[in-house]
């Protein structure tokens, strides 16, 4: 029997949309399923209805920090790796090719937003303030973590796959409760909004689907963003999904927009849009920036084995930086000087994480056993002192053999 | 000094939880309206609202992995998971994710998330509802474990896991949710800390551990004993992790003998933890090895032969002569 012919007579309209209030006014969306892109591959600009009013108000002063930032994070990049390389660092995790979809979103942020993370997002991180040279804590294997992450609003790394797309949904749904709370008590409430960040490959995992069902069931002030840059490792993004990523959302009952992540006035514009909706308690949305991973996807792979160099030229040939170097050139807003600039101010950058790395050192046991806990815990007690007593009887044995 | 069951014992210490501190919230499927499905969160929902008390969607990952960002911002999550065997869709995020931030934190951010899950067999259920896998999770650094086996301790557990600062699970003996005792809300009493083992009979000549449902088990096990003329001495450890070993060590160098039971299966399980610390520290007080009574190696049994698997009266006298009999 064909779905034509299944009986439906016995169901009338209301009963088959049985949750009207969660389907979106298409209003509310941005029109059609395509890529939305303000500013092309040639550096030229594109008009949108949408989301073009979001860059009209950015000043020349903003482009060009755009264009700093990309510039700068770039090189923190190149420099990592270089430490990698070295044996300074026991991995690192390129971004190069993100510049664009993490400083657009990033910029489009307000301190008080919260961002959770996964593991790339140094672009993110650098328009957030945090210092540079704390990211690499964690690769330099001397911490989980490398910051706390009240202090910039930035969550730590997350290297399991998808397990901060939950956290930062939950975030969100706190920012909810506090508002309600404050409505309750006649105190004005903050306006925060929180932000996901994971990629493709994340995209197959399962807490992705949960965080999208808990954060569509509460409307909770969350913005999704995936940057799709077309490879998990090895694997190409058509194995996670048959269809536009951000198509997904559509499913879950907000609105999922796809936009050219290598276009950073695009990205900038689109975030903005999202996060306002989102302030607004209007709920989620799902951005998908459609960008590529330049190089590896950790020093521990190497792409020559599962792609072409043929796919990668192509998307050399849209590169962030440049595109938007071309833009800010032909109108006359930055000039050599400024490029200048922005190149001494990557060599300083780098100079400086160099020498924040070389003088990194491990914690101490001690401070291993510290933080297991927040309140004392008698097996970590025991263990610590069964610890310290071991190493003491070193101690003693090296001053015996000297005397 | 009021007379109530487990279940609402539980009910009782989180109705005052949430009543204390409005960052306190339940997130849990289908304990609403419902009250859950032991009702242990009935009419919590009519009065702290439905943002107090969530009905979430059918998601365990998504229940702790939120609670976890829930309690980054301020809030005291205590998530319901249905049934011990729905556990592990959550177990990710348990293990990878709120075990380990404090530490990955350096001590930053603390994560006080309590997860109440009801375990254990002897409901005559299906398979999933009748595990016990407090050992997978005891493994785990970063987590604290708690299982009360009498009213007055399940109130009292369930206010201090939520006001613990580190991440608390709450392994509720579900077939004990009816066993009704005596409950002082008012002065905790030696179950003031939550972490300590409770001596609950006094005995001369071997010590049984046991926790959770096990508990009035192992009670009726040393009733019988002392017909046969043995003293037994019962320790209800109350906290998987940590273990309060010093109280069992104490009574091992008093009885000279120990056995340990527990639902869970024998191999890998809690029991040989015990074993191994308390021979550590008091092989020359042992009079017979450590013997463990508990599952066997297998998934929980069909409701069927789970009177066989569980540990009973039998299976722990029948140990105790094996103890004696060295």
């Amino acid at each position: 029997m064909g779905v034509g012919q299944l009986p439906t007579t016995e169901f009338n309209d209301e009963e088959l949309d049985d949750h009207p209030e969660t389907h979106q006014d298409p209003a509310s969306q941005p029109a059609g399923g395509d890529m939305i892109q303000l500013l092309d591959a040639q550096g030229n600009r594109r008009e949108d209805p949408v989301f073009g009013p979001y860059v009209e108000s950015l000043d020349p002063e903003a482009l060009r920090a755009f264009y700093r930032d990309m510039a700068v994070v770039r090189r923190f990049d190149q420099e990592a790796t270089a430490l990698q390389r070295q044996g300074q660092l026991a991995l690192w995790v390129p971004l190069t090719g993100q510049e664009a979809a993490q400083i657009g979103s990033g910029h489009a942020l307000r301190p008080e937003d919260f961002v959770f993370p996964s593991y790339r997002e140094h672009g993110v991180a650098l328009s957030r303030g945090l210092d540079m040279s704390d990211l690499l804590r964690l690769f330099r294997g001397v911490t989980h973590g490398g910051w706390d992450p009240r202090e910039k609003n930035f969550n730590i790394y997350t290297l399991v796959l998808a397990a901060q797309v939950l956290h930062a949904v939950g975030y969100a749904m706190g920012i909810q409760r506090d508002q309600a709370s404050a409505q309750a008590k006649g105190q004005a409430a903050e306006d925060a909004a929180v932000v996901a960040y994971y990629g493709d490959g994340a995209s197959s995992e399962g807490d992705v689907h949960e965080a999208m069902v808990f954060a569509s069931s509460y409307k909770a002030p969350v913005v999704f963003f995936c940057q799709n840059n077309h490879w998990a490792i090895s694997v190409p993004s058509k194995v996670q999904t048959k269809v536009p990523l951000a198509h997904r959302a559509q499913g879950y009952g907000f609105p999922g927009v796809r936009v050219d992540g290598n276009d950073i006035l695009a990205v900038h514009a689109v975030t903005q849009w999202a996060l306002d909706r989102a302030r607004k308690g209007e709920g989620p949305v799902l951005i998908e920036a459609f960008t590529y991973r330049l190089g590896a996807h950790t020093t521990a792979d190497d792409p020559t084995k599962y792609r072409t160099s043929s796919e990668e030229d192509q998307w050399r040939a849209k590169d962030p930086l440049t595109r938007l170097e071309t833009y800010l050139r032909a109108e006359g807003l930055a000039d050599d000087a400024f490029f200048e600039d922005v190149r001494r101010q990557g060599q300083e950058l780098a100079d400086s994480v160099r020498q924040a790395v070389l003088s990194m050192e491990g914690p101490s046991m001690e401070e291993a056993f510290a933080h297991v806990y927040s309140q004392a815990h008698p097996l970590v007690q025991e263990e610590l002192q069964w610890y310290r007593e071991y190493e003491a009887g070193f101690e003693n044995a090296e001053g015996a053999g000297e005397g | 000094m009021t007379t109530m069951t487990i279940a609402k014992a539980i009910n009782e210490g989180l109705r005052e939880a949430l009543g204390q501190d409005e960052k306190t919230l339940l997130m849990g499927e289908d304990i609403g309206a419902l009250g859950g499905v032991y009702r242990v969160t009935d009419g919590l929902q009519q009065e702290f609202g439905e943002d107090r008390v969530v009905d979430s969607p059918l998601a365990e990952a998504g229940i702790i992995g939120t609670s976890i960002g829930l309690a980054m911002r301020g809030y005291r999550p205590v998530c319901e998971i249905q049934f011990d065997g729905f556990v592990f869709p959550g177990f990710n995020q348990i293990t990878t994710q709120l075990s380990k931030y404090h530490a990955r934190t350096s001590g930053a951010v603390t994560l006080p998330v309590t997860i109440r899950i009801p375990y254990g067999g002897g409901i005559g259920s299906i398979e999933h509802h009748s595990e016990s896998p407090e050992a997978l999770f005891a493994h785990t650094a970063g987590l604290r474990i708690i299982t009360p086996s009498n009213p007055h301790d399940a109130y009292w557990m369930t206010r201090q896991a939520i006001e613990c600062e580190d991440p608390v699970i709450v392994f509720e003996p579900k077939k004990r949710y009816w066993l009704k005792g005596e409950v002082n809300t008012e002065d905790p009493g030696t179950s003031a800390d939550p972490f300590s083992a409770h001596v609950v009979r006094q005995g001369s000549d071997a010590t049984l551990v046991a926790y959770g449902p096990l508990v009035p088990v192992a009670l009726a096990a040393a009733a019988a004993a002392e017909e046969d003329g043995r003293s037994i001495e019962v320790i209800d450890l109350r906290s998987i992790s940590p273990i309060d070993f010093d109280t069992v060590e104490a009574s091992v160098r008093k009885t000279g003998r120990l056995l340990v039971t527990h639902e869970a299966p024998t191999f890998g399980g809690i029991g040989g933890e015990i074993a191994s610390r308390i021979s550590e520290r008091a092989f020359l007080s042992l009079e017979a090895p450590v013997i463990r009574v508990g599952g066997f190696h297998m998934p929980y049994p069909v409701a069927k032969v789970e009177e066989h698997y569980l540990p009973d009266i039998d299976r722990i006298l029948e140990a105790l002569d094996r103890a004696f009999s060295y």
